[in-house]
């Protein structure tokens, strides 16, 4: 667990980089993670993911895991990998301040 | 976050029931979410998982398997194979898991590549065309041998 300053806020994360507090985000952190997991500028396309993720989240109390975000988030498996190359799955998650995911699908 | 840019992961599917196909796709996926480069080998039954008219009809039998915990007399009755197939089905999809073609076109689009067996498929008379067009080529074993290096292969 470590606490540091991100994009003018103090904000907890635990030991694999996902932030602690869902509502600790903001659009300008997840400008930031992005950037330091290699994801240079978040686009429309990741924007409607990272948006579609926090809002299912919220509805459904777990993070969507990737056939969610293709099925009911509408953006289709090519795409995501090519938004969140390599690991989709954690890359959407911390960027979205979302925790570890955990599901196999 | 560890990155896992140079892991790559070989999966050889031999075997075409429900209960035998699943774990090889599950694992192919998890692979890829987590940024393993996966290749995937189908060879003898493993055919049927990517064979356009079986992948949707596979079955997972209690007959033989003691694993189902059902009696032989009563799993080789006629219906009882297709009735243990469909709730496994049932169970499958109630945890959000994809039917086998969805699957298959889902690791293929996250990046998989996948293999159908040149022996096999000449042994069972079948053609690339019998296949779903997510298979990327027939290939022979010593292909897959030289594919495969320095990969950690799994046989299942």
């Amino acid at each position: 667990m470590s606490v540091r300053e991100i994009a003018g806020k103090t904000v907890q994360f635990d030991e694999e980089g996902f932030m602690v507090n869902p509502d600790d985000w903001s659009k300008d952190i997840a400008v930031e993670l992005a950037q330091e997991i290699g994801i240079k500028e978040l686009n429309e396309d990741h924007w409607k993911v990272i948006e579609f993720s926090r809002a299912d989240f919220i509805e459904k109390g777990e993070a969507p895991t990737l056939r969610r975000i293709t099925k009911a988030g509408g953006v289709p498996t090519k795409d995501l990998y090519k938004l969140f190359p390599k690991g989709p799955a954690k890359k959407v998650a911390l960027v979205s301040g979302l925790g570890k995911p955990t599901g196999c699908i | 976050m560890e990155e896992n840019g140079d892991r790559k992961l070989c999966i050889i599917c031999s075997k075409g029931s429900l209960d035998m196909a699943y774990p090889g796709l599950v694992l192919a996926n998890a692979a890829l979410m987590e940024g393993i480069d996966v290749t995937m080998f189908f060879t003898f039954w493993g055919l049927d998982i990517v064979n356009k008219k079986k992948m949707n009809n596979l079955k997972a039998t209690p007959l033989g398997n003691p694993s189902m915990g059902m009696p032989n007399v009563v799993g080789m009755l006629p219906g009882v194979t297709a009735m243990a197939s469909s709730m496994m089905k049932k169970e499958i999809e109630k945890l959000d898991f994809p039917p086998v073609d969805e699957f298959i076109e889902m690791i293929h689009d996250a990046g998989g590549k996948l293999y159908g067996c040149r022996m096999a498929m000449d042994m069972m008379k079948l053609e690339k065309e019998d296949l779903c067009e997510s298979v990327d080529e027939v290939i022979g074993a010593m292909e897959f041998m030289e594919m495969s290096d320095g990969a950690q292969v799994l046989f299942i």
